[in-house]
């Protein structure tokens, strides 16, 4: 027994697909304390899904531990299932049945007593918004108001910790801040454990930690703002009118650490904006490149996720090529 | 904990508003247990009455004059055209004028009398359905009509024909249990048999594939329900739907049909449901292996091909070649089906249908065993 909500040590998750071996999670820790906002993110393909998955004992895992509220994944599943709500990323409630129909079947799934029920499904439609939609299908209903059906759902059990895979994919970013809103309700309210999957920056923002997910391993796990912090330097933000010539001009220049794109914006990551900004606008100047005005910004989490992973790219690429070198070597 | 009655109500009741919302399920349901008894009954019935027939009557006195007579009046043949010799005859019938020619050779009279008759009957063989009607009314008239005259020749003489007598015209035509030949005897015992197949497997095969490919059943499987719990409460409402499509069935064919019932109802209840858990377990079998209903569907569609044309259903097995016969042997209507005819039509016991019966409890047992092996509470 452990005092986590959620813990993996090197977890390992191989899948075989033909002859292959893919390796979906590759060597995991993490740990969430209760009462955490804990948001995993990493671009697609990382192994978020897999991870939650494994924790939850819906997949079986290769090797390693993982454990919810101390009951081991694989041994004590129904443990697990009885304590946590669960939202999977398809949106996944019976479409035949109504809302109500749907909230009826997840408190008998779960052995809610009825007056439970009776108490319960009210507060909880009214909390997700839905208490007018109660006899509406639950197929016919809109992208966010399935998902905050499926959060209701998953609620009905009183559960500690929610697991909750892209619980606004495909959902419009009023509907987004919306079913936040309710997160941020229920974290206040109940001290439940949230434990999300997004790639949605924003969202990770609103967690009080953040594991950043990169082909099967955790690169960086901390908060937000330590997040950000590792990123060196500042950004400078500006829209050239020659974006490619601006962008190679950049990189080539001294003390720029790092070029990222915006949309029609570059991101300049330097070490010294004072030094930097006036040497930046002269070199534009001088490729008679013109612009919009160069400004400081803030460094998100976005600018930190693409600087992050590509740190992880370029690492992988050295190592690759100091092998093949140690290889010619050894030849020779 | 183990196994949880609440969560077993809450489950069927998921499935049996599912079921119930599903429009293709009460097509198929309705579809399956009216349209297949009627159109099988009545469309696909191969009896064929009233051949056109040719009559070569070379004897030309009252005897073989009342046996064409008798030929005509069993309603399988008409007389349609009368010719001197054989070779007419078979022109006749290579030029479609006729399907059938009656050949009655001389002295027919006599022959009959002395019980050496013999007659001929031509028929068009490039018409199965007319062939087999055709010979099998030819020798029970013939039969018959034999019949007739020994009782005829036994009342003008006094005299009892001895056992060693053979009947006054040759025939080796003997049909049991269903004298008048009547298809809808044969056909409907086996019908109800494959509306039974057909729905359970097609729909135990659809429903874990349906909550799969919805991502309902991911959703499921991350709460406290037990495998057992999740597969009776798919299984439970669907056995009810399908006992009540076999009642329905069983209903129509000895009240609508007028098929006799010559078993005991409740020994037929008890085997049809032994057969039903069969289906519905192969269903499972075919629903843990299929990723998508289309795939489920596919499968299952396989085996209703199987039901309808290596399992006795409308073509005997005893006529097949091996591999054909093999394949058969997978489907469970293969041995339901003599079941069903032994007890509707027959009336036989436990003690003549056992052996089938315990083909299905091992095929239940077996098809249960593989599925519960396959289908995991996980995802992998």
């Amino acid at each position: 027994m452990n005092q986590f909500a959620i813990s993996a040590t090197n977890l390992v998750k191989e899948f075989k697909a033909n002859k292959h071996v893919v390796t979906a999670i590759n060597g995991l820790s993490l740990q969430v304390a209760p009462g955490e906002t804990y948001g995993l993110i990493g671009p697609d393909g990382a192994g978020k899904t897999t991870t939650t998955r494994v924790i939850l004992g819906l997949l079986s895992r290769t090797s390693g531990e993982s454990s919810v509220l101390g009951f081991d994944s694989m041994n004590d599943m129904y443990e697990i299932r009885k304590r946590v709500g669960y939202i999977a990323q398809q949106f996944s409630l019976p479409p035949p049945l109504t809302v109500m129909e749907n909230m009826l079947f997840f408190a008998g799934i779960h052995s809610v007593s009825s007056e439970q029920q009776k108490k319960r499904i009210p507060e909880l439609l009214a909390f997700a918004g839905l208490s007018e939609f109660m006899n509406r299908l639950a197929g016919k209903l809109s992208g966010g108001m399935k998902k905050k059906l499926a959060l209701a759902c998953s609620l009905i059990h009183e559960p500690q910790v929610v697991m909750l895979d892209e619980p606004t994919l495909g959902v419009d970013p009023v509907s987004r801040r919306e079913f936040w809103n309710l997160l941020g309700n229920l974290r206040a309210e109940r001290g439940l454990t949230i434990f999300v999957c997004t790639h949605y920056m924003d969202e990770a923002e609103r967690c009080t930690r953040v594991g950043l997910m990169y082909e099967g391993k955790l690169i960086v796990d901390d908060s937000p703002a330590n997040i950000k912090r590792i990123i060196p330097g500042h950004v400078l933000e500006f829209m050239p009118s020659d974006f490619a010539a601006a962008r190679k001009l950049c990189n080539e220049m001294d003390g720029v650490l790092e070029v990222q794109t915006y949309g029609d914006k570059l991101h300049v990551f330097v070490g010294d904006v004072a030094k930097r900004k006036p040497q930046i606008e002269a070199a534009l100047a001088s490729q008679g490149i013109t612009h919009d005005n160069l400004r400081e910004i803030e460094v998100r989490m976005e600018e930190a996720f693409i600087s992050l992973i590509r740190r992880q790219k370029e690492s992988v690429e050295q190592d690759g090529m100091l092998t093949q070198k140690s290889e010619m070597s050894g030849e020779i | 904990m183990q196994f949880d009655f609440q969560r077993l109500g809450a489950l069927m009741r998921k499935e049996t508003i599912q079921i119930l919302r599903d429009r293709r399920f009460i097509m198929l349901f309705l579809g399956l247990t009216f349209v297949q008894l009627f159109v099988y009954s009545y469309a696909a019935s191969r009896t064929v009455y009233h051949l056109p027939m040719a009559v070569v009557d070379q004897s030309q006195d009252p005897t073989s004059r009342s046996f064409v007579q008798a030929l005509v009046n069993s309603q399988y043949f008409d007389a349609t055209m009368y010719l001197d010799d054989q070779s007419q005859a078979k022109q006749a019938i290579d030029k479609s004028q006729v399907k059938a020619a009656l050949i009655i050779p001389p002295h027919f009279a006599a022959s009959v009398d002395q019980h050496s008759a013999n007659f001929l009957m031509l028929l068009d063989g490039s018409d199965q359905f007319a062939v087999r009607s055709g010979y099998s009314a030819a020798g029970l008239v013939a039969q018959n009509f034999g019949l007739q005259m020994s009782a005829e020749s036994v009342a003008l003489t006094g005299a009892m024909p001895s056992l060693s007598d053979s009947l006054p015209i040759n025939t080796s035509t003997q049909i049991l249990y269903n004298p008048d030949l009547n298809d809808k005897w044969f056909v409907i015992p086996g019908i109800i048999g494959m509306i039974l197949q057909t729905l359970a497997i097609e729909q135990a095969a659809i429903f874990l594939v349906r909550d799969r490919e919805w991502g309902t059943m991911e959703q499921i499987l991350a709460t406290p329900v037990r495998q057992l719990e999740l597969i009776l409460s798919k299984m439970i409402p669907l056995s009810i739907l399908c006992l009540l499509a076999f009642g329905i069935s069983v209903g129509l064919g000895i009240f609508w049909f007028g098929v006799p019932f010559h078993g005991n109802l409740f020994l037929y209840f008890w085997l049809a449901l032994l057969f039903l858990a069969s289906c519905l377990g192969l269903g499972l079998v075919i629903s843990t292996r299929a990723t998508t209903q289309f795939e489920a569907e596919t499968s299952s569609m396989i085996f209703m091909l199987f039901g309808l044309l290596l399992t006795g259903l409308f073509y005997p097995r005893t006529g097949m070649p091996l591999i054909p016969q093999l394949i058969g042997d997978i489907a469970p209507l293969t041995y339901f089906i003599r079941i069903s005819r032994g007890i509707y039509m027959k009336g036989v016991g436990l003690s003549f249908v056992w052996g089938d019966a315990l083909i299905l409890v091992i095929y239940t047992l077996i098809v249960v065993g593989i599925s519960s092996k396959t289908f995991k509470m996980r995802l992998d």
